[in-house]
């Protein structure tokens, strides 16, 4: 018999006139784990902020252990046993992993000893793999989450919240903490995990809640769901999943980067003597756990870092000439037609500014075209118009400052406004990271264009599953070096996360292609 | 020549000991993630706060006892420094006020306050002259009866008035709340990461308005005791001078840690009088030693800005606002 460890009814939270949570319902059992599916912007994030105390809703009753509660902040949220791991980590640089581990415990006694045999023992007890001494600075992405975890786990919670767990994790990463859940589920807690990648939901839950738009769809039972059921549920209407793919022709080589190397002001190497072709007509996708070495190695590319040594060579299609871009301004590489629509984890940090319309923003690449010393708008806005009908970016008009868009709408306007400059080199860095499916869909179509137009393309993802899909080579990039240039069509998941955490492929794994 | 470096070192001493204040104070303000400018302001207002109280007591009766006199000054004292720095945390934290600007314009203000009511203090009970608290001053300045008679570790160890020593306590107990309690833990999360400590069940808003509020008050003791123990009870507008600057830039030589401020404060304060111990120097090198400090904190800014050891950097969230439900 199951019995519900948490219930949420009628749930609504608005933002100014902004519905995000509309008369939600859901129940998670004991010992059970709950996907709760949604493209981004459906109110998955602010439902759980709820039940977590960041946000208080403006209706509805949640019950825990089938008492009415009332969640005021997050203090209550811990006192209900509930814990929840966000997806931007909340934890403390400069602490240790004890020190971020019992931060606002409210016990009466400060002794780091104790809390660290404490957390020793979850370990243990888990299956994790933690140095409680070790400060977070220090971590790598996993370990961080692993502090997360253990932090609510050390509070006793029995109700956890992953927040998009995998996003950054390897998928070896992913199947170990995978494991963790399902040790807890059997220890009884109940698990809810906010995702939208559709094979994982159906690996690790028992069941599955789905939102769309704000508005509570409906839950069904893993066993009964299948990837087309999930996402007609979640979009609204069936949609196919294709990645149209062609095989690349009249390549050329067009960007060669040869031993670069870039030593960043800590005086850390973070980017070691790289090498690598980018071809035209081709998709080049550039693999690896964040932070890696891919911002850099764009950056050197559109000449924002100067490389400490080893070349970048330009063959431009228009001269047959090869130059240098070392040593070039950016705005000389631009005018070569490289274009960075580097979409950075802060999406409006170095490609829009958020203050400014998007008329505003579409003149940023193009201000210096005009003639009079006023601002020729007229352009620019014909632009705006065009990328916000042909990427069906939701906005109110034209003249809407970014920053007051959704994330996924950022990203189009980005994207789009680089591609309409047609470039022949076009990098773009997580282009879809926040984008619902459709318009994830969208921008890989429109990557497979440019590829087809034979502008070379380089991609860099953080799901593998999409760069297998749209890539004809994936780059692994390990700590700042080349782990291995893979071809797309050949390789496998399993073989990029063994090389994305700087091991070598055995030969034989090679041949046989992983599995 | 032994005399002299004694004489030296004392003065030094009581030279850094308004810096000691103000940087303490300035230091448990900014672990919590707030960049108080307002610093010197009030530093200034603790300082004729406290002669406020002391003068109204002494003027409203015979003879004043010395006591009551210390103790009237010191919480008045403290009540306008409190009351400053509540302005400065409703403004930044209830209202979101930007915290620079906030803190210049208090610096402003107190300045103000402080030579207004130094210039009409007088006029208002009807006396000509100069503010000079007679009874109060000693009061503060008074020492163990046998500091003199000791040589010299007397005199550089036990001739000054109570207030130095309570900097030194207060310095030392706020590294110890820092870095051995939960409560500073808790503190420095606020300063670093307001979020994550929002998520951790941490009142945010409660801290922040504590640790002005505290950190304000410690500052303030500063300005006290320069008017009741340097100056002996005595008000001169603007003879505070630019201390409450100094102040601020000893939170970044301390590298933001109130042990460290308690030997900074003490070469800060030397290198601010040094210029009276060398002979024979003509103004001009004078203003140019005196300027020493200031330019200490630029090679000291450099420095740890360059090294970037994780440690040694300015609370990761100071002088910005939180909104929990930013979006």
């Amino acid at each position: 018999m199951a019995v519900p460890a948490i219930e949420l009814k009628n749930i609504t939270k608005k933002f100014g006139c902004i519905i995000a949570n509309n008369n939600i319902n859901l129940t998670v059992n004991k010992g059970e784990i709950l996907a709760l599916l949604g493209e981004n912007g459906s109110g998955k994030t602010t439902l759980m902020n709820i039940i977590s105390g960041i946000y208080f809703p403006d209706g509805g009753q949640i019950f825990i252990n089938g008492k009415e509660t009332v969640i005021r902040s997050p203090k209550d949220s811990f006192d209900c046993k509930i814990g929840m791991i966000h997806q931007h980590f909340k934890l403390v640089d400069v602490f240790n992993a004890a020190e971020n581990i019992i931060l606002g415990l409210d016990d009466g006694k400060y002794n780091l000893k104790e809390a660290t045999n404490l957390i020793k023992k979850i370990c243990i007890q888990y299956g994790f793999d933690i140095d409680p001494e070790k400060k977070i600075y220090d971590m790598s992405v996993s370990e961080k989450q692993t502090v997360e975890i253990i932090k609510v786990l050390y509070r006793g919670a029995d109700i956890l919240i992953l927040d998009e767990p995998t996003a950054v994790l390897t998928p070896q990463e992913t199947q170990k903490l995978f494991a963790v859940l399902r040790n807890m589920r059997n220890d009884g807690k109940s698990i809810i995990i906010i995702t939208h990648k559709l094979h994982e939901v159906l690996s690790i839950s028992d069941k599955v809640a789905v939102l769309r738009k704000g508005e509570y769809i409906g839950t069904i039972e893993t066993k009964d769901a299948n990837e087309s059921i999930l996402t007609e549920m979640m979009v609204g209407k069936k949609i196919t999943l294709n990645i149209d793919r062609t095989e690349p022709k009249d390549t050329a080589d067009r960007l060669c980067v040869k031993s670069v190397s870039l030593i960043n002001r800590n005086g850390v190497k973070v980017l070691d003597n790289i090498d690598f072709t980018a071809k035209s007509g081709e998709i080049l996708g550039i693999a690896g756990i964040a932070g890696s070495g891919q911002k850099e190695l764009l950056e050197s590319i559109a000449g924002l870092q100067n490389v400490d040594s080893g070349d970048i060579l330009y063959l431009n299609p228009k001269t047959g000439n090869n130059e240098s871009l070392k040593g070039k301004t950016p705005v000389q590489i631009h005018q070569l037609g490289v274009r960075l629509s580097f979409v950075p984890e802060d999406r409006l940090g170095m490609g829009l500014v958020g203050n400014m319309d998007i008329v505003d923003n579409m003149m940023l690449r193009s201000y210096k075209k005009g003639k009079s010393v006023f601002l020729e708008r007229k352009d620019p806005r014909k632009l705006a118009h065009k990328v916000i009908d042909s990427l069906e970016v939701a906005t109110p008009g034209a003249s809407t400052p970014v920053r007051r868009l959704s994330g996924g709408n950022v990203q189009k306007i980005l994207v789009g406004r680089e591609i309409e400059a047609s470039p022949t080199v076009l990098m773009a860095a997580y282009p879809v990271r926040g984008l619902d499916i459709n318009s994830s869909y969208m921008i890989y179509n429109l990557l497979n264009e440019q590829k087809e137009k034979g502008v070379a393309v380089i991609f860099v993802g953080e799901d593998l599953d999409v760069l297998l899909d749209l890539c004809d080579r994936i780059l692994v990039l390990c700590g700042g070096k080349v782990t291995g240039i893979l071809d797309a069509r050949k390789t496998t998941k399993e073989e990029i996360g063994i090389l994305m955490t700087g091991k070598k492929l055995k030969t034989d794994d090679n041949a046989n292609g992983g599995e | 020549m032994l005399w002299t470096i004694v004489s030296f070192i004392k003065a030094a001493i009581i030279q850094s000991i308004p810096l000691l204040f103000g940087s303490t104070g300035e230091i448990i303000t900014e672990k919590s993630g707030n960049l108080n400018l307002g610093i010197p302001g009030i530093m200034y207002v603790g300082g004729i706060s406290g002669i406020i109280g002391g003068y109204i007591y002494e003027h409203s009766v015979l003879t004043a006892n010395p006591v009551l006199c210390v103790l009237i000054s010191f919480i008045s004292s403290l009540l306008g420094s409190a009351l400053m720095s509540l302005i400065y945390a409703f403004l930044t934290q209830s209202l979101k006020a930007n915290q620079n600007v906030t803190g210049l314009a208090l610096t402003t203000f107190g300045v103000g306050v402080g030579n207004f009511f130094g210039g009409s203090l007088l006029k208002l009970f009807n006396e000509s002259g100069s503010i000079s608290l007679l009874t109060t001053g000693s009061a503060y300045k008074a020492v163990l009866p046998f500091a003199h008679k000791t040589g010299i570790f007397g005199e550089l160890f036990l001739s000054y008035g109570f207030l130095a020593y309570l900097a030194i306590v207060i310095s030392i107990l706020a590294s110890i709340i820092l870095n051995k309690t939960r409560v500073g833990l808790n503190l420095r999360a606020v300063g670093e990461s307001p979020a994550t400590a929002d998520a951790a069940g941490i009142n945010v808003i409660k801290y922040k308005y504590l640790s002005i509020l505290i950190g304000g008050m410690t500052a303030g003791l500063g300005g006290l005791f320069f008017v009741m123990d340097y100056t002996a009870g005595a008000w001169t507008n603007n003879g505070f001078g630019d201390r409450g600057w100094l102040a601020i830039a000893i939170v970044i030589f301390a590298l933001w840690k109130p042990k460290n401020a308690i030997l900074s404060s003490f070469i800060f304060g030397g290198l601010y009088i040094v210029c009276v111990y060398i002979p024979g120097l003509s103004s001009a090198a004078k203003e140019i030693i005196k300027m020493l400090p200031y330019l200490v904190t630029i090679i000291v800014l450099i420095f740890i800005s360059t090294k970037n050891k994780r440690e040694n950097q300015p609370p990761a969230s100071l002088g910005l606002s939180y909104f929990r439900e930013e979006r």
